[in-house]
């Protein structure tokens, strides 16, 4: 019932969801036989020391003093890999394993939202065609 | 679909486009759900579809003899013929202006709106030196909106990314089902701000109303005075110092800085007793069964 004081488990290790799909710690979520809550740390402010190039240049384009959304995404782990919450077609989407995991959490921040404006920016989008199908012309 | 042009789509009905382009014929049988990023991405800031608009190109549209469709439709022919910054005069107090812009554009809307004003945006820097009415930004994916004045209820509404600032008060509700981005007020909030919050930021400067934060999951909310009441499962955590950091830059980016700086804020988040539904399932089972 709500209110039982129930708070799901912490995040310990960077690699927590790496190493352990289920991430399951806590005697609830072995009961239930899943993860409460999100894989993430959602409130991880962005360390503005390790942003990259590219979302520096994205941040000029667009007329923006900072990551403005991007500073809500995250690298988050779906079945044990490593993934991207993408809203655009609401779903996870890979990273590929040609691609190094930093071993923190702020590195791996900067990797998700550079190749999630990479993504949605491209044809290759599902929204892309989407579009073309549904739009008024 | 590749080989079918938008003249050639623009031919068909909404059916056969769909067909056109594979939609309903797509084979799905052992197909993988997983989508991967492609590393060789091209490098793109802007949705394939969005009109090339210089910030440097300016114009005006005087709205004061238009209707709202006029003026949004008079906004996307600007964009199309490559305006960046486009300055709304004698708004007049129009409802529902400058939706549903989904690219980069300066719009600059010279007095006060009606309700649910510039919302669907996606990327654009909206200043409105007025006052907006009801569900100001409400959807609001990313970009910035700055009003100068005051705000009604249900500010940034079910808000997802970029920053709301407004300089003034706000109503009632503000940030209500927010689930990513930032609320910045300069002045106060009125009763049950943040209810339903899922994710994001909000901020305010001065004092908060009854209940808020009621029935919060997750994201955080900043106060500089007074909260009148918290609502359900909302609860006072420890201000840390990233949490000083943030509130200071972003305070400092709108010019919203208080004199006496960030470490008096109360900083409110979820008591996550109500990450519950599974406790709830069996019951419900029960019910139906």
């Amino acid at each position: 019932m709500a209110g039982t004081q129930y708070r799901g488990s912490e995040i310990t290790d960077v690699d927590q969801f790496v190493k352990d799909a289920g991430g399951l710690e806590s005697d609830r979520e072995k009961e239930i036989g899943q993860h409460i809550g999100y894989r993430y740390d959602v409130n991880l402010v962005p360390d503005y020391k390790r942003i990259t190039p590219f979302l520096e240049k994205y941040m000029e384009v667009m007329g923006w003093d900072d990551l403005n959304w991007l500073e809500d995404i995250h690298m988050g782990y779906e079945e044990g890999m490593p993934a991207v919450f993408d809203r655009n077609a609401n779903g996870w989407v890979r990273i590929p394993d040609s691609i190094a995991l930093p071993d923190n959490q702020q590195d791996r921040d900067m990797i998700a939202r550079e190749l999630l404006v990479k993504f949605q920016m491209s044809d290759k989008h599902p929204l892309a065609s989407l579009r073309k199908a549904y739009m008024k012309f | 679909m590749a080989g079918i042009s938008d003249a050639d789509l623009k031919e068909m009905t909404q059916e056969e486009r769909v067909k056109a382009l594979g939609m309903t014929t797509e084979q799905l049988t052992g197909k993988s759900l997983y989508i991967e990023f492609d590393p060789d991405a091209d490098e793109r800031f802007t949705y394939p579809w969005a009109p090339e608009v210089d910030f440097n190109k300016r114009t005006e549209i005087d709205t004061d003899e238009m209707d709202t469709t006029e003026v949004n439709n008079q906004i996307r022919a600007l964009m199309a013929e490559g305006y960046g910054t486009i300055v709304l005069k004698n708004p007049r107090g129009k409802h529902s202006i400058g939706v549903g812009i989904l690219s980069k554009l300066n719009l600059i809307i010279e007095g006060s709106t009606g309700y649910f004003g510039v919302g669907l945006i996606d990327g654009p820097n909206v200043r409105i030196t007025g006052r907006v009415g009801w569900s100001c930004a409400e959807n609001m994916m990313s970009g910035t909106v700055i009003i100068e004045k005051n705000a009604g209820s249900t500010f940034g509404a079910a808000l997802r990314g970029g920053d709301l600032v407004c300089r003034g008060s706000v109503g009632s509700r503000t940030g209500i089902d927010m689930k990513g981005g930032s609320i910045i007020v300069g002045g106060n909030t009125g009763s049950l701000s943040g209810f339903m919050m899922q994710r994001g930021r909000m901020v305010f400067c001065g004092d908060a109303g009854k209940d808020l934060g009621d029935s919060m999951y997750d994201g955080t909310i900043y106060v500089g005075g007074s909260i009148q009441s918290c609502g359900v499962d909302a609860i006072e955590a420890e201000l840390t110092d990233v949490d000083k950091a943030w509130l200071t830059r972003k305070l400092t980016q709108y010019g919203l800085m208080p004199d006496k700086g960030v470490d008096h804020f109360t900083k409110i988040v979820a008591g996550k007793q109500l990450w519950n539904y599974d406790n709830l399932e069996a019951h419900e089972k029960k019910l139906i069964l």
